[in-house]
């Protein structure tokens, strides 16, 4: 039986039996777990044991993915995501993403941010909104002198945050993050993390990740999965000194993976 | 450059040969070949001009720019022609465009993967190769004599609408589909709609490439003739189409008729109304390149 935490506190995230497939192959595994709010989730585990596709199912990317399918149920505040009526461009707004590559728009780092409250229909002052996002990124004083020039001549960690800004620009309540960091340089590595530590008092943040001291450093819990079973999830500090599954400690010691 | 190997795998195996000296010049030899395979376009296209301008340019003036045909070759002249191919350029773009972009959106953005779509793409690809007096025979049947719209402006630059569409939904394609996925997934992250993403992602950046298409795909309709001749499209033309419903001319069937005139001054005539066709392609190209550098410098 392995060894699942049932999280204290309100749970924010909720799969329940969550599986996918993507045509015959089955990617996650009737997984259940609870995201606690205002925490940092992190999800290990080798390449292709499920992590990235468990998290894209709490923002609906997955429905984007042709032949990807859902059974069982992903909740947010309760709510089924996947629920008719549930409108998956309504969940990606509240529900946002950072992605492995950092991905910004080829359009200058004001627009970069302005692009979602725009089509989101943002009432606000925009520039304040836009400064607010970019010191949130903690990239503000990087780029406050050249807002108009393109974000594609940033370097790899400041795009990487500049995209974290994008995101939380449109205000939402769970941040997402596949491997943010693993394209980036040791430094801007740091940064992302001191970044993730700060953001976990306003969202949830869940962050998929192969590298289990940026687990280790950044994350209140962890969860361990293996070939689309989710094996342990508990206190990060726990499952790294104290892990109660063989396979758990097989992995973090490095032995597979 | 010839050091002896040393460290790596115990000293080396000894079993390398690097060819040094043959690669290098295989390098330098195949350089050579492309220089060589420029160097026959740009040959052939400067004789080419060397001639025209040789044979024509002394026809060239404002007067043989504002003047009608004429059965004697010092006082013939080209506008009819040109004005007609400024006539059908204009409402083949504003057809061929539109529908040609909306059609390369639906099959890489909304379009499903299957044998409907397949079969759909495959046909574009086949009718980009249909030689284009087929073009005027379907021109013929459908707008000249179906639609009634006679031999007229709008029938020749439907016509060629059709013609170039394929090459222009094709071209807008590989536009569509050289945006990298990621941008669409960072739009959709945000909350934007299917709709959203391609208008501001999507397209914008995809504008160069379509232009670059379009503008190759109309060059190419500018120089046609075959389809026009086909749709009825006259070879002496004494007024200047007013809507695109008079008859008309432009300006290869006008260099054709001129061509095939026994009095050698029509050559002449031929070789300036060339010059003419070939400063309307170079302007076309070239506010082409200026829109597409324009787009691309916004980013």
């Amino acid at each position: 039986m392995p060894s699942i935490m049932q999280p204290p506190g309100e749970i924010e995230l909720e799969a329940k039996e969550l599986s996918v497939y993507y045509g015959s192959s089955h990617a996650v595994k009737g997984v259940s777990i609870g995201i606690p709010d205002r925490k940092v989730v992190a999800f290990i585990g080798p390449s292709g044991c499920g992590k990235s596709t468990l998290l894209r199912c709490f923002n609906r990317m997955n429905d984007l993915i042709p032949g990807a399918r859902i059974e069982g149920q992903a909740l947010f505040q309760g709510d089924d995501l996947y629920a008719p009526g549930v409108d998956a461009v309504e969940v990606r707004r509240r529900i946002g993403m950072v992605f492995q590559k950092p991905n910004p728009f080829p359009k200058s780092i004001y627009d970069n941010v302005a692009f979602g409250p725009r089509i989101n229909g943002y009432r606000g002052k925009m520039d304040e909104l836009v400064e607010r996002s970019l010191r949130h990124a903690a990239l503000w004083e990087e780029v406050k002198d050249r807002l108009d020039s393109s974000a594609l001549a940033l370097s790899g960690g400041q795009q990487q945050r500049l995209c974290i800004a994008r995101a939380l620009a449109v205000e939402p309540e769970v941040l997402l993050m596949d491997e943010p960091a693993s394209a980036l340089d040791p430094i801007a590595t740091q940064k992302i993390e001191d970044l993730i530590y700060e953001l976990k008092q306003n969202y949830t943040v869940v962050i998929v990740t192969h590298n289990m001291q940026q687990a280790a450093r950044v994350s209140d819990y962890t969860a361990f999965l293996y070939m689309g079973d989710l094996i342990e999830y508990g206190p990060t500090q726990q499952l790294f000194t104290n892990p109660r599954e063989e396979q758990t400690e097989a992995y973090i010691t490095g032995r597979f993976g | 450059m010839n050091r002896p190997q040393q460290g790596g795998l115990a000293g080396g195996t000894g079993l390398f040969n690097t060819r040094q000296q043959t690669r290098k010049r295989m390098g330098s030899a195949f350089a050579v070949l492309c220089f060589l395979a420029t160097a026959v376009g740009i040959v052939f296209l400067a004789v080419l001009l060397i001639d025209i301008v040789r044979d024509g340019a002394g026809r060239l003036s404002s007067a043989f720019l504002s003047g009608m045909p004429s059965r004697f070759p010092a006082r013939a002249g080209i506008k009819p022609a040109l004005v007609g191919s400024l006539w059908t350029l204009g409402i083949t773009a504003l057809v061929s465009f539109p529908l040609g972009v909306g059609t390369a959106i639906w099959l890489e953005e909304y379009a499903p993967n299957n044998r409907f779509t397949r079969l759909i793409q495959t046909n574009i690809a086949n009718l980009a190769g249909v030689p284009s007096i087929v073009y005027g025979i379907l021109g013929l049947a459908v707008f000249v004599r179906l639609f009634a719209f006679g031999e007229c402006v709008l029938a020749g630059a439907l016509t060629l609408a059709l013609l170039i569409l394929p090459v222009i939904i094709i071209s807008s394609q590989e536009a569509i589909r050289a945006v990298p996925n990621s941008i669409r997934l960072g739009a959709y992250a945000l909350g934007a709609t299917r709709w959203e993403t391609i208008r501001d992602q999507v397209l914008p950046l995809a504008l160069p490439g379509v232009l670059t298409g379009t503008i190759l795909a109309l060059s190419r309709a500018v120089g046609e003739a075959a389809p026009l001749i086909m749709i009825g499209a006259l070879a002496f033309v004494p007024f200047v189409p007013k809507t695109p419903l008079d008859e008309f001319t432009v300006i290869p069937i006008q260099i054709f008729d001129w061509i095939n005139r026994p009095q050698a001054g029509f050559h002449e005539v031929a070789a300036a109304a060339s010059i003419v066709l070939l400063i309307a392609l170079l302007t076309l190209n070239g506010t082409a390149i200026l829109l597409r550098n324009r787009f691309s410098r916004k980013r």
